[in-house]
């Protein structure tokens, strides 16, 4: 199966008045593909759907849909629709009449019309509601009808505009498989907003991860993940214990290095390239264990004292400061068998192969 | 009634007294058989509504003052639409200048509005009468309709035009099947104040309508004659009873075809 990119995002800026808010973008979204777009507040992250949809048109450069050029064309003249933030449904007509909005061009019969609209409440889960008024709907309802009304259109594209963000936490977690699922049985091409990256990271296909207006990485979740291209990455996508480091010597494929709580350590087949001296290293904390007596099966351990615990149910954080340094490692277990509480002395354990350099 | 209530109580009767006591005569005594305002009333009569509605010179009267009324406020609202649209959708140059150029004319005394539109009107060599009148209510009344309409047009989100838009209309389309629909309510209550404004309107109407006389004109121009006082209660009362009802009419209007809501913001 050969999978094309749909958009194409060609050396794309924009800037409103003298602030530049998007910096020389370049972006290819397969077709039907979830691509998430994800940064904090502030990033450029809905200045870019906003242009894909036709809302702000961009300073600079080109938008492609299907290899056409559409980067001057207004919404209504693009095959793609949106789901918007506040979802947007016009609060003077029913719900019946929001889902048929969109299809007044094509010249359906009232039958065909009809039929079109129960697809579209089938499909989101709201048999029943066409009398409503919004006024009438929970927000997570709300969300399902704009959801509905953009996709009764059968768009080739569906823009979405943090559209859980207004929901609470159980019903988010319901509709992030439910879309998905919506997705993948649609085929449809999602470009999904969010600053959420656990939402990004549970329904993309892959991720672009955005910061003051530039596109830092562009990888699938498990990618983002293990091999975060910088600091910001890798600080923003999950929790990360990141140490500076200095470089000792370099010997064929093995890196010494002296981090700033750990002491010397040794890097073995380190593949990135080295520019400098100081240099940042990174571990995950589920990729330490703590333990009352020292773990010999791992290559490095310290002595440190449990500051605080924070219980998540399936997993507990601890924030351990390390012994002779200020230093305050984070460290998870899905389970506690040793039961530790604060202010124990304890044991951190780890191997060399999880230290990651990550740059600036 | 409970006692530390009964100063705000007396308060209340005592406001609502000074508010509609002054009004209320008019009708009480427009139903008296007598020519002199003065209690006690004589006995009750309906002859001088009768009497008022057989002066042709009043029909006139009155059919300019709603002709003057509806042509102003249907040309103030239209001209107030697009213009607290630009105002409020696009970025207007010298934003908080422009909002003020729209205030002036409140504060602008009426009488020098009149004499300046004289000056203009018979300098161009035109007749004075109910075209100059009209022009002039629609100067007057348009600020207050975009006081009206703008204040409508920030409260509803921008992002359903946008959904329009989206969902493939172009912007005459969105404006018809979106925007229009959800200012109604505000266009109504613009088209209806500025009727009223126009239509009790005296001073402009004074120096410009020469021999066509508006309604607030022909009233004043009766009271110089003491026997048709009465007539002038009369017609007062059915303005009052009128106004009331048009008010309500739009309320009710207001109100309807929006299911059981009765406000059109967006609560998120």
């Amino acid at each position: 199966m050969s999978i094309k990119n749909y958009i194409k995002i060609k050396n794309l800026s924009k800037s409103f008045g003298d602030v530049e808010v998007l910096k020389n973008i370049n972006l290819e979204v397969e077709e039907g593909e979830f691509f998430s777009l994800l940064g904090p507040s502030g990033c450029g992250k809905t200045t870019l759907l906003r242009i894909l949809a036709g809302f702000e048109y961009p300073s600079e450069g080109e938008v492609f849909f299907d290899d056409a050029n559409v980067t001057s064309l207004p919404p209504n003249l693009r095959p793609s629709n949106m789901v918007f933030q506040n979802y947007a449904i016009f609060p003077h007509i029913n719900v019946q009449r929001n889902i048929e909005f969109g299809l007044r061009k094509e010249n359906l019969s009232k039958d065909e019309m009809q039929k079109r609209v129960e697809n579209a409440l089938k499909m989101v889960q709201l048999e029943g509601y066409e009398n409503r008024y919004s006024n009438q709907l929970s927000g997570g309802q709300r969300q399902r009808i704009a959801l509905a009304r953009a996709l009764v259109k059968q768009p080739k594209v569906l823009l979405l505009d943090e559209p859980l963000g207004a929901l609470d936490k159980k019903l988010r977690e319901e509709m992030q498989i439910e879309l998905r699922n919506l997705q993948k049985s649609l085929g449809i091409t999602f470009i999904f907003v969010t600053h959420d990256q656990e939402e990004a990271m549970t329904m993309s296909d892959r991720i672009a991860v955005m910061d003051e207006g530039n596109i830092l990485q562009v990888s699938p979740p498990k990618e983002i993940y293990h091999n975060p291209k910088n600091k910001f990455v890798s600080q923003f996508i999950g929790n990360i214990n990141i140490l500076g480091a200095e470089i000792k010597s370099v010997s064929n494929e093995n890196l010494l290095i002296e981090v700033d709580c750990f002491g010397s350590m040794q890097l073995k087949n380190y593949q990135q390239i080295i520019e400098n001296d100081r240099i940042n290293i990174a571990i995950r904390p589920e990729e330490i264990t703590i333990s009352k007596i020292s773990d010999p099966n791992y290559d490095y351990n310290f002595q440190g004292n449990v500051k605080n615990i924070s219980f998540y149910g399936e997993s507990t954080y601890f924030y351990v400061q390390l012994n002779n340094s200020d230093k305050i490692l984070m460290v998870s277990k899905n389970e506690t068998k040793e039961p530790f509480s604060e202010n124990d002395n304890c044991f951190v354990n780890f191997s060399s192969n999880n230290l990651k350099i990550i740059k600036d | 009634m409970y006692n530390k209530n009964n100063t705000l109580f007396i308060y209340c009767v005592f406001y609502f007294a000074f508010l509609y006591i002054p009004v209320l005569l008019l009708p009480i005594f427009s139903f008296n058989d007598s020519f002199h305002m003065v209690f006690p009333l004589k006995g009750f009569t309906f002859d001088w509504y009768i009497q008022m509605w057989n002066k042709s010179r009043l029909h006139q009267a009155l059919f300019n003052s709603i002709k003057v009324g509806i042509i102003a406020s249907v040309v103030s609202t239209f001209i107030a639409l697009f213009a607290a649209k630009a105002f409020t959708r696009y970025k207007v140059k010298f934003h908080g200048l422009s909002y003020g150029a729209i205030l002036l004319p409140f504060i602008i005394p009426e009488i020098i509005i009149a004499v300046a539109l004289i000056v203009i009107w018979t300098s161009m060599g035109l007749k004075l009468g109910l075209i100059p009148v009209t022009i002039s209510h629609i100067l007057f009344c348009t600020p207050f309709c975009m006081l009206i309409l703008i204040s409508r047009m920030e409260g509803f989100d921008k992002s359903l035009e946008e959904a329009s838009m989206d969902l493939g209309e172009n912007s005459f389309w969105t404006f018809w099947r979106v925007t229009f629909p959800l200012l109604l309510p505000g266009i109504i209550a613009s088209l209806l104040l500025a009727f009223v404004i126009s239509f009790d309107e005296f001073i402009l109407a004074f120096f410009l309508s020469s021999s066509d006389q508006t309604l607030p004109i022909y009233m004043w121009s009766q009271l110089r004659f003491p026997k048709k006082f009465p007539h002038i209660l009369a017609l007062g009362a059915i303005i009052i009873i009128v106004t009331s009802l048009i008010v309500m009419t739009a309320y009710w209007l207001r109100n309807l075809g929006q299911g059981k809501k009765k406000d059109f913001s967006i609560g998120i």
